[in-house]
Order: C-alpha cells, then structure tokens, then sequence
C-alpha cells in the first residue's frame, strides 16, 4: 500500500506536472529549432512571440467571456486560440518585412540576426507590457480537474490523491496533435519537402525553382502557430506573465540545444528532458521517502535540492554540461 | 578590422546561428520580366561583364553560348571565371553588361527560380545535391515546378543511372562520389529541362567512372537536350563537344569547334600539356 502511495505522490507531484511543462517547452523549442534550421539564426524574441500571441488570445478570451460565451467544461482559451495565432502571424510576418528581410538580402551572417532578434525581443516586450500590462493575468475557465484529488482518493481507497488539470489534458493532447501534423507536414507534403531542401542547400533549392521568400515566410507561419499554442498552454497552465515568457527563453533554448539544435526529434525529447529536471531537482522528495523508506528511517528534512526560486539554474546547468560533453545534443543536430 | 558591414566575425558560434547551406548567390531579383529577342543560337550569354554582389568584376566581355542537339564545353585554367560564366547565364549573379538569351527570348532580369521555369537545368560543381534527403526526394525537388505527374520521369531517370534505384530510399549525403553526381544530374533532369548546364560533373570522380558519366552526358544529349558543361578534363570534354570555349581572366581566348580547338598548337601547348 505504502508503495502505491508512493508511486501516486510522484505522479501526482511529479510526472503529471513535468509531461505538461515538458509538452510545452517542446512546442517552443520546436519554434526556436525551425527558425534555428530555416532561417539560420537562434530566435531570441521566440520567448516575447508566445507573449504576444498569448496575449491575443487572452483578450478575446475575456472578449468572449463578457459576451457570455464559453465552451463548458473546456477553457474558453481555446476558442480564441485561432485569433490569437492569426495575431502572431500577422505580428511575425510585418517584423519580417520591416526588420529580417533586410538583412536576409543583404546576406548577413547569422550572428547579425540573433543580434537583430535581440532588439526584437525589446520592442515585443515593451508592445505586451503597454497593452495588456506588465501583471499576471488569469484566463483560464471551464472544468478544473479531470480527476480531482479528492474523487482519486474517494474511488481509490488510497492515502494519495492524484489530480490531473483539464489544462494539463488539454496540454498533452494538444502538443501530440500538433507535433503529428508538424512531421506529417515536414516529411510528406511538398511545401514541407521544399523547407527541409531550402534548410539543406539554399542555392540548389533556388536552382530547384523553390521560391525562398515563400519558404521564409511559411516558416513565420507555422512558428507562430507553434509559439501561440504553446504560451496559451502555459499561460492556462500557470498564469499568463509577459516577464515569465521572457525568461522561458532559457530553458526553451536549453530544450532545442540538449535535443540537437535544428531537429524537430531532438526539441521534443529536450523539451521533456528539461521539463523532468527542473520537477524533480526542486521537487521535495519527503513525502515520497517517507512512504518507501523503512520506519524510523524517514528523512526529517524536504529532500529538495534546488528551492524552486532555482528552477531556471536547472536549464543552465543541463546546457553547460550537454554543451561541454556532446554538443551536437541528443540526437544529433547541427555542432554546436 | 574587416571593412564589410555584414562579414563572418563572430560567426562561428554554431549554438546561434547556422551558416551551413546558406546561399552565396547574389541572385537577380524579381520583379524582370522576359522579352522577346530573336536570333541567334538556343542558349546563349553574350558579352557578360560582372561580378558577386559589390565585388570586382570577374567576367569581362564573355560570351558563351549551346546551340539545339549541340555540346558546348568550356574550359581553361584555375580562376578562368568558367564557374561564374554558368552562374551568370543562370541569374546567380548580376550581371552589369551583356545579355542572356534563351530560345529567342531575353531572360536576363529574370530570377533563377523563374529560368528553371522557362526550361533551364544547372548542376553545381559543390553541394549540388541535398545531403539530408533521400535520392528519391532529392529527384522530387528537382520537379518541384512541375504540376503534372513526374513518376514517368524518375522512372527514365532511374533507368538512366540503375544504381539510384537501388539507393532511392537512402539519405544522399552517404552516397560515394560518383553516385552523388548522377544524383545532381538527376535532380537537374526531372524538370525536363530544354537546355542543361553542368558544372564539373566529373569532379572529384574516379577515372572509371567519369568515363561512364561523360557516357550517360552523351546519351542525354542525344535525346535532343543542348549541353553547355565546364569541364576540367579538356582534352576528353573537347573530344566529344561541338564547340568549345577556353576562358582566360573571364574572357574569351579561343572558342571554337571542339576539333579546332584540340588541333589549334597555342591551346595544345597552353591548356592541354602538349
């Protein structure tokens, strides 16, 4: 029974939690890895994007909540998810056409577009903080748990609960549709061909007669659609806070890199592999212990290593050591 | 302290950005349109002068030029400007002077993607094939323009070069030397293009090989596509071209008949070792 126990807590406390963040960082990362592969250079305003595309959504969300509007027991989120992934690429491809696409012709090297990515990251940030407010913002409505703690423990007859968030559900659902359609896209349609050949050989793809404006800007496109989801999910997750998108950057750049910068696969497992880090690093393993350890030998103290205020340090420190030991990542993308 | 604004310092940090594949062409931009210019033989750039970008002129005056069933080949030695010769008759680079012409039309404000449209295949010397996909996708970007089926041209294709067949479902990029190029000429072909530029073809292949490449090149011209191919090995290009050009300093020093040229003594002496 103890042992059960144990196993629901760290569900509960650990895996649920990790595979929703662990989802929604591969989302981002998946972002950062297209535009890093595509385009060339590492997205510093990736963060500020899903800021700006959450944003959208969260406004027409209370848009429609005053209207009365809702889908039940859903978030009412994810009817203004399509407008707010509209709003992202409209965002995206104006910044295109007034900043990247002059640089693109004049051929500049990478460097010069994370530089260039930088001053973007400012302006998006500041343009979130004057409309909507530099405050935590809560959207979320509808259902609150699938399986709340209480019922758990109430079907289950055992001492732990296990909840499980409609938003966490929803989270895990939704990153599986949408990394499905992504590698169907990449792998069998033409168009999708035609951005992995561009990410090959630029020149051969314009010998090939792909249009490279094309290809750039139905990268803008999908990385919208990519970066809007995943801030809506983690604002529904968490709460909407344009600085906290600031500083997702970090371990959204740590997922892409420890995964193999510039392979989809590779976001993805970096995503988990941050996500399932930073949960168990700070997580404190008393209650866990206590049900497994012998009686009498029960830890006195929490058993966390990092205090949560560390979570981020988590990310850095994955980096470092990936950087140091297997730099092309997991699985394996560009060298770094 | 580099005067280019836009150089490589700093650039070699791969965690923030990634310059392999990126384009060197300086292509002509769009918005040119075509007219009609008639005259004169199927393909042909006349009296070229440019360079990359903002760079120094490497191509003066040159003219190189295929006619319908012929193959043109041009040669010389190292830094001829034979590579940027192709390049300018294909629109990656802009040209200050001179004229492209194609079939009795003038192209030469169109963009590289729009002469693949009008009928122009080019295999590269370098990275002329795409590593990290199959050999079956790389023939399917080749016909990227096409709408209609392109099934019944990769299968001419693959009975062509057998061997691709065998290798379809395999990543390119692990392919040898030789397999690389017909994968190059392959992907050129499935636009069924009306005229084909090759660059090199036989560069970097065994001499056994490039005997069955210039083979498989004959037999494409043979079926009526005009051939204008850069070729180190001049004495066996010459040998079977219809005409010939030898470029030196990006200008024309002696074109004509392949023949001609193997017979004239100052060509023998300078470019063919005797």
């Amino acid at each position: 029974m103890d042992f059960l126990n144990a196993i629901i807590a760290l569900l509960n406390f650990v895996v649920v939690p990790a595979v929703a963040y662990g989802s929604q960082l591969a989302l981002g990362a998946l972002g950062v890895t297209l535009i890093y592969g595509i385009l060339r250079f590492s997205n510093f305003a990736h963060g500020d994007t899903m800021a700006f595309g959450a944003m959208i959504t969260v406004l027409f969300t209370w848009l429609f909540q005053s209207w009365g509007i809702s889908l039940g027991p859903l978030p009412t989120a994810l009817l203004a998810l399509p407008i707010g992934i509209l709003g992202c690429m409209a965002l995206l491809l104006a910044t295109d056409r007034v900043v990247y696409r002059f640089y693109r012709e004049q051929k500049a090297k990478p460097v010069i577009l994370v530089i260039v990515s930088l001053g973007v990251t400012f302006i998006l940030n500041g343009l979130v903080r004057f409309i909507i407010g530099p405050d935590d913002q809560r959207f979320a409505d509808g259902e609150r748990f699938i399986v709340s703690a209480r019922t758990f423990k109430e079907l289950t007859g055992l001492r732990e609960g296990l909840a499980i968030k409609t938003t966490q559900g929803i989270t895990v659902i939704t990153a599986v549709v949408v990394v499905a359609l992504l590698f169907w896209f990449l792998n069998r349609t033409r168009t999708g061909k035609s951005m992995r050949a561009y990410s090959d050989n630029e020149d051969l793809a314009l010998l090939s007669g792909i249009n490279p404006e094309r290809v750039v800007m139905i990268t803008w496109l999908i990385v919208a659609g990519l970066a809007t989801i995943a801030g809506v999910l983690y604002g529904l997750d968490k709460s909407f806070k344009p600085f906290t998108y600031f500083q997702l950057l970090l371990p959204i750049f740590a997922s892409a890199i420890v995964g193999g910068l510039g392979n989809p696969i590779g976001a993805i497992a970096g995503g988990f592999v941050i996500a399932f880090s930073e949960v168990t690093v700070t997580y404190a393993w008393k209650k866990v212990l206590t049900y497994l350890m012998p009686e009498g030998l029960e830890p006195d103290g929490l058993v966390q290593l990092l205090s949560t205020d560390y979570k981020l340090a988590v990310s850095f420190l994955i980096l470092l050591i990936v950087l140091l030991f297997k730099p092309t990542g997991l699985f394996k993308g560009k060298a770094v | 302290m580099s005067t280019e604004p836009y150089s490589d310092r700093g650039n070699r940090d791969l965690s923030l950005g990634n310059p392999a594949g990126m384009g060197t062409a300086h292509a002509v931009a769009k918005g040119g349109k075509a007219f009609v210019a008639s005259g004169g033989p199927f393909l042909i750039g006349e009296a070229m002068t440019g360079g990359y970008g903002a760079g120094p002129d490497i191509l003066h005056d040159c003219t190189i030029a295929v006619d319908r069933g012929e193959i043109a080949v041009i040669v010389g030695p190292n830094g001829a400007g034979k590579s940027t010769g192709m390049k300018a008759v294909f629109g990656m680079l802009n040209l200050r002077a001179g004229h492209v012409r194609l079939d009795g039309e003038d192209i030469t404000a169109l963009t590289p993607q729009a002469r693949v449209a009008k009928g122009m295949g080019f295999v590269p010397q370098t990275s002329n094939i795409f590593t990290s996909m199959t050999v079956e996708e790389n023939l399917e970007m080749g016909a990227f323009i096409r709408t209609d089926d392109i099934r019944p041209t990769m299968e001419q294709i693959y009975d062509l070069f057998p061997i691709l067949r065998e290798k379809r479902a395999q990543a390119a990029g692990e392919l040898s030397g030789g397999q690389r190029q017909q994968v190059a000429v392959g992907r050129a072909l499935m636009t069924k293009p009306k005229v084909l530029m090759l660059d090199e073809p036989t560069a970097g292949v065994s001499p056994i090989v490039m005997d069955e490449l210039f083979d498989r090149i004959i037999e494409v011209a043979r079926t009526g596509i005009p051939i204008l191919m850069v070729e180190q090995n001049a004495r066996q290009a010459l040998e079977i071209a219809d005409k010939g050009y030898v470029l030196v300093q990006g200008r024309n020093a002696y074109s004509g008949t392949g023949k001609e040229l193997l017979a004239d003594p100052e060509v023998r002496k300078s470019f063919l070792g005797g």
